[in-house]
């Protein structure tokens, strides 16, 4: 497959509707001829209008509303305009959807996928560019997922809306225009192949086995930033990195990918969050826990500053983790 | 400062109180001696954390079953009455509050988290609105028949949720009832120093049909809602009936700093003492039965062991 990444979340979100009676789409300003703010849900309305359903500006109802649907053995999925807005979500999802699944002595499916245009980089500003998946780390019941450029998002889609864990899905809002690496080639340079059950890991690096002087884990939306800095690194300083992307942020699906991580000469963790607690920090630590003893160095976890993300762009550029960020990393 | 709460509770808008079936009253009867017993197991220490009776609120879910019926309710922290109502099950609700075997929900839920085919309870204000909402939406669009109900409290407007709901129920004509038990005070705070206008005015504003009830005579209360009920089940969007209600007891345990002539006030208003006096005969045979029923309710699951707590 190729094309833009949007277009193959456009197309999962077409196949979903139409081979599932029970797939509902909800979200504000989601109706053609618009298609919402990304141009995710184009034609959606037109050819489902009794289940693709635009709403009043009303997040928290929004949520709600997923929740009482996913009750009756529906599949909701939100699109929350920017992820941002999900602060809106909060009680719905962590106090309800969550919760429902495992409140009430047996366990109850509750279908929802809540996605989520995230990340910076478009000079949004402040409260409509940020990275939150942090707050949404370690809810009971709660699968965090994020869009990437390597993984299909229909089998993704799948197993959110079909596990009966509510889910997450953050896609980084830069990813939308970029070209989908669906067969493997990433410019000329780098090939990706898949790693462990389901596809979960998409493993891109130099085509062959050795291990590298850097394993990178990171997700979805800072792989390209990642993919040029190793790419910097690897003509400039002659460093081999493998970049390691999840299509699930949580629970981490380490398994698949910890004796790769072990046999790598240094490993670091990438993320758009900002720093205090946050995803990268439980990867970090689980990789402590896991390979304590094995790993050569500290893991190198990086991570946004913690401090408000600025609306001009060169700031913004600054505040942001770059590929100039990953590379000096790298060298150091 | 205005809307100080007022000396005495609203007199009974009927001189006498309507008969009720036998079936009636002895649902009604259920609750009352329900709640009262787990007052009693609450001050003998056997119920853990707290507890909402809605003593004094009996006959509104009663009244409301059998217009409803089939329906998807969402009841909230005081939905004892709501549970027995639908389903009379007084062993599963109370193994349920107590965490012993053959709780409705394991023991996970508790007093405001229940869950049956038809039935959810949540514990957070207005979070429940949006969730019926879900429920009548997908009633509408899978041309299913039915009602959504959703209990809550003059507390609960509160709630910017509660707007982003109705709003959205009008828009979707959906077939949703907003059943508020309007007590007159939540927790602590009388609703006159809560709300600002009124529910029915707030119902008028997104151009959502409304009722108001004073009776506490569920003949009554059929007779006045039936015709509005039919309305919404078939298509004439959501409906808000506001009850204006009593509760006899504490909002949970230690926080009623009502008036004591205001609380003294209650025993005449209180349908129970006002039906035991115009229909003894009646009355004293179905509330011995539901006593010990109750009472048999209480010792069979005090015997049991604790809940096992599989859940994963």
């Amino acid at each position: 497959m190729s094309g833009r990444v949007v277009d193959a979340l456009n197309s999962a979100l077409h196949g979903l509707l139409a081979d599932d009676e029970s797939v509902v789409l909800l979200g504000e300003d989601i109706a053609d001829p618009y298609g919402g703010a990304f141009r995710a849900t184009r034609g959606l309305s037109s050819a489902y209008p009794d289940r693709v359903i635009s709403t009043p500006i009303s997040e928290n109802a929004i949520a709600g509303v997923a929740g009482g649907l996913a009750l009756c053995g529906d599949r909701a999925i939100v699109e929350v305009m920017f992820g941002d807005f999900i602060a809106l979500c909060f009680d719905p999802i962590i106090n309800f959807i969550s919760k429902s699944v495992g409140m009430f002595g047996r366990p109850v499916p509750m279908r929802v996928v809540f996605r989520c245009p995230v990340g910076g980089n478009r000079g949004y500003g402040p409260t409509h560019s940020q990275s939150p998946q942090k707050h949404f780390v370690g809810v009971p019941h709660l699968a965090l997922y994020e869009l990437s450029a390597f993984h299909d998002p229909r089998p993704i889609f799948d197993e959110m809306l079909n596990s009966g864990t509510p889910a997450i899905f953050f896609e980084d809002k830069v990813l939308y225009t970029e070209a989908a690496h669906l067969d493997g080639s990433w410019d000329g340079l780098f090939r990706s192949r898949s790693v462990g059950p389901d596809a979960t890991w998409a493993r891109v690096g130099l085509d062959e086995d050795a291990p590298p002087d850097w394993a990178i884990v990171a997700p979805g939306g800072m792989a390209s930033r990642a993919l040029a800095a190793m790419r910097r690194a690897l003509l400039e300083l002659e460093l081999t990195c493998e970049l390691l992307i999840p299509s699930k942020l949580y629970p981490v699906p380490l398994d698949p990918v910890l004796s790769r991580l072990a046999a790598a000469g240094r490993v670091m963790v990438v993320e758009d969050g900002v720093a205090g607690g946050g995803w990268g920090a439980e990867v970090s630590r689980l990789l402590y826990e896991s390979l304590w003893g094995r790993l050569r160095h500290p893991v190198r976890l990086l991570q946004s500053p913690c401090a408000v993300i600025p609306a001009a762009s060169h700031l913004e550029r600054g505040h942001l983790i770059q590929e100039s960020t990953i590379y000096s990393a790298l060298a150091e | 400062m205005n809307g100080a709460l007022a000396s005495t509770p609203p007199g009974p808008v009927e001189a006498a109180p309507g008969a009720l079936t036998d079936d009636d009253l002895a649902r009604l009867l259920l609750i009352r001696h329900f709640e009262r017993s787990l007052l009693d197991l609450f001050a003998a220490g056997e119920v853990s954390g707290t507890t909402h009776t809605c003593l004094g609120q009996e006959y509104i879910p009663v009244a409301l079953q059998t217009l409803t019926t089939p329906a998807f309710v969402f009841s909230n922290h005081r939905g004892h009455g709501h549970y027995l109502a639908q389903f009379g099950d007084p062993a599963g609700l109370l193994a349920e509050i107590l965490g012993r075997e053959g709780a409705v929900c394991g023991g996970y839920g508790g007093s405001q988290h229940l869950y049956r085919e038809g039935f959810c309870s949540t514990g957070v204000q207005g979070e429940s609105v949006p969730a019926a909402l879900g429920v009548a939406l997908h009633l509408r669009r899978t041309g299913k028949p039915g009602l959504v109900v959703a209990y809550i409290g003059d507390g609960t407007w509160g709630q910017g949720v509660v707007y982003e709901a109705l709003n959205m129920a009008q828009l979707w004509s959906a077939p949703l009832l907003l059943a508020v038990e309007n007590n007159g005070i939540a927790q602590s705070t009388p609703t006159e120093r809560a709300m600002a206008g009124s529910i029915a005015g707030r119902a008028a504003a997104f151009g959502v049909r409304y009722e108001g009830v004073e009776s506490t005579c569920i003949p009554t209360i059929r007779r006045q809602l039936a015709g509005a009920l039919a309305e919404t089940r078939c298509g004439a969007g959501p409906l808000v009936i506001e009850f204006r209600t009593e509760r006899l007891g504490p909002h949970s345990k230690g926080d009623d700093f009502r008036p004591a002539e205001y609380l003294a006030g209650l025993a005449d208003w209180d349908w129970y003492t006002r039906y035991a006096a115009r229909y003894p005969a009646q009355f004293a045979e179905i509330d011995a039965r539901q006593r010990q029923l109750i009472e048999s309710v209480v010792r069979d699951v005090l015997a049991r062991p604790l809940a096992a707590g599989a859940v994963r």
